[in-house]
């Protein structure tokens, strides 16, 4: 092997290269448009190196994020949602579960994970945006309770990564309830003493911001992540008039008093870390280089 | 008989109308009538009968929002007594969209709360057509725990199209406002009973909506997105409306069915405004029935049962 091979990381070969680019090696910012090298994009966990734009990520990529790689349970994997209505609209509700399915390769629009955050035992939920928009039905509502219940049994903290449009139309008043059902769960965990931390990712709208996402002990919000109740557009079909620059963007909801801080995807782990362990009165919890710790 | 005809009761109006035609003609002619009148009044009572048997989600949800149906206003007035309305969320306004106050039932205090939509143009912007923004529902919390402090059980009655869509809604936190009543109505240790009277819209409903005991009048609707907000997400056009009303189940009957709501009042044919007095004397006994009910249960078994009653929903039993 010449001395120039060795300088390329392994796995690439110069030799099988074929003409053209192969897919998925190149990608665009979704924001400034910059082509961005895919490999660098995965390393700043799908944030563009050039605009600091933060692109959404799946709920699996998001957990492997923040959490320490070993010592991880799923809860409640194999729940899959009900047909309580056998809802149909221009498609039936149940091939739209099937097609999410397929798409994001999940049972269902939230994964919850037994596991530690540099050392520090937790629970941590996240939604699958892509997962029919992250909406929040029965099984969303119980996975969620189901990591709550488990946080009060062995008393430790629950972290929740919201990015959802709301309640899940197609399971009518069942979704709604969740929004009552979440909240009630939250309540019981509060009254134990034990710590929620909210983070809000793009988008957090609707059901799910007015119930489980803004209960939070602490709410931290992504950089420009769209955050609210109301969406935009109805808000704008309401009041007739122009909405505000930056309205229900994080720095928006900062500056209005709705939320704690706003972190960086690259700074999540080390300040989750830091926060719990203050609020769970152990000693101070510092990361080696956070790369290594993500791998 | 109200001015307000709804599309699906024109064909019972236009009977009526030949029926007061005939009545007048009558009284100054020769030619006896009588039987012919009679021969109408049974076709229409039939018609009327029929169209009110088979009635529609969509067409339920439009007698929901009737304009002549009586709102919450009206129910306090008629079901209680000495009722002294409190305002604002002491913070920054007293969104009127939701009035409460303590009031007496059967001689007991009690804290009673429920979305206004007004009746005349003005009082209609001045309630906000019963779309509460974040003062509104931050009232109805201090109002709520006020009544937690003083043991006095809760009485909401639920009629709004949803919260407020608005860019101060959304400045002061609208979905703060709604999850904070969901967290603490969980747990409130005082009866709670909730009564959904004519529409209940999404979240701004239910953030009055947690309780021990939830009815529904026959002919309202409860549901997560209204069925125009359904339709026009889901079949990209408005006019679909009727369709997603069906296929999501918002009126009683199949809530009912589906577990999520314990009792129905029914409603005289025709809908609450045909005869108010005949809805509050059922609305009032079934809260003096299902009050006395849970005040005899211990606190906290009340409180278990509602949340049980919470972390049921969507969870299948085999």
């Amino acid at each position: 092997m010449s001395w120039f091979k060795k300088l390329l990381p392994a796995g690439i070969s110069t030799k099988t290269k074929k003409k053209g680019v192969p897919e998925g090696l190149w990608t665009k910012c979704e924001q400034c448009q910059a082509v961005l090298y895919q490999t660098e994009l995965v390393r700043h966990f799908n944030v563009c190196p050039k605009c600091q734009y933060h692109h959404r990520l799946s709920a699996r990529q998001r957990l492997q994020s923040v959490l320490d790689a070993d010592q991880q349970m799923e809860i409640a994997a194999d729940l899959q949602a009900i047909d309580w209505l056998k809802f149909k609209d221009s498609k039936k509700y149940k091939d739209r579960l099937v097609s999410a399915m397929k798409v994001t390769q999940e049972q269902e629009a939230l994964v919850v994970i037994a596991g530690r955050l540099i050392g520090t035992p937790v629970v941590a939920a996240s939604f699958n945006f892509a997962f029919m928009g992250g909406s929040m039905g029965s099984v969303v509502g119980e996975k969620f309770v189901q990591a709550v219940n488990l946080c009060l049994e062995q008393h430790i903290p629950l972290i929740c990564f919201s990015a959802s449009g709301g309640a899940r139309m197609q399971e009518g008043l069942f979704s709604l309830m969740q929004m009552a059902k979440t909240s009630a769960a939250l309540a019981r965990l509060a009254q134990q003493g034990i710590p929620f931390i909210s983070v809000l990712t793009d988008p957090t709208m609707g059901g799910v911001s007015a119930s489980l996402a803004m209960l939070g002990d602490i709410i931290i919000a992504e950089p420009e992540a769209l955050i609210g109740f109301a969406g935009p557009r109805v808000i704008e079909q309401t009041v007739r008039e122009q909405l505000p620059e930056g309205f229900q963007r994080s720095e928006f909801l900062l500056e209005h008093g709705h939320i704690d801080m706003i972190c960086q995807r690259k700074d999540l782990r080390d300040t989750l870390a830091r926060l719990l362990a203050k609020l769970t009165q152990q000693l101070s919890r510092t990361t080696v280089v956070s790369d290594d710790a993500n791998e | 008989m109200s001015k307000h005809v709804l599309e699906f009761e024109q064909p019972i109006a236009e009977l009526e109308a030949k029926i007061n035609e005939l009545r007048m003609v009558g009284d100054d002619s020769e030619i006896n009538l009588q039987e012919e009148i009679a021969r109408l009044k049974t076709k229409c009572e039939t018609l009327s009968e029929s169209i009110f048997a088979n009635l529609t989600p969509w067409q339920i949800t439009q007698l929901a929002r009737h304009p002549a149906r009586p709102h919450t206003a009206e129910y306090i007035e008629a079901i209680f007594t000495e009722f002294d309305e409190l305002h604002g969320d002491r913070h920054y306004s007293n969104a009127s969209a939701i009035m409460g106050g303590i009031a007496r039932l059967d001689g007991q205090p009690v804290m009673v709360i429920g979305h206004e939509k007004g009746r005349k143009t003005k009082e209609k912007i001045y309630r906000n057509f019963g779309m509460a923004r974040p003062e509104g529902y931050r009232k109805a919390l201090r109002l709520m725990e006020m009544a937690e402090k003083f043991k006095m059980p809760i009485v909401t009655f639920i009629d709004t199209p949803g919260a407020y869509p608005g860019i101060g809604a959304e400045e002061r936190n609208q979905s703060e406002a709604i999850a904070r009543n969901l967290f603490v109505m969980s747990n409130l240790k005082v009866p709670i009973i909730c009564t959904v009277i004519g529409e209940g819209g999404s979240g701004g409903a239910l953030a009055i909506g947690v309780g021990d005991y939830v009815m529904m009048l026959q002919y309202s609707v409860y549901s997560v997105i209204s069925p125009e907000g359904c339709a026009s997400i889901l079949w990209k056009s408005a006019d679909k409306a009727a369709e997603a009303a069906q296929a999501m189940g918002v009126h009683a009957e199949r809530i009912l069915e589906l577990g999520l709501i314990d009792e129905i009042i029914p409603e005289p044919r025709g809908g609450a405004h045909r005869d108010l007095p005949l809805v509050v004397e059922r609305l009032q006994q079934a809260l003096i029935k299902n009050l006395i009910q849970l005040k005899e249960m211990p606190m906290d078994r009340l409180l278990e049962k509602r949340y049980q009653r919470l972390m049921n929903i969507g969870v299948q039993h085999d």
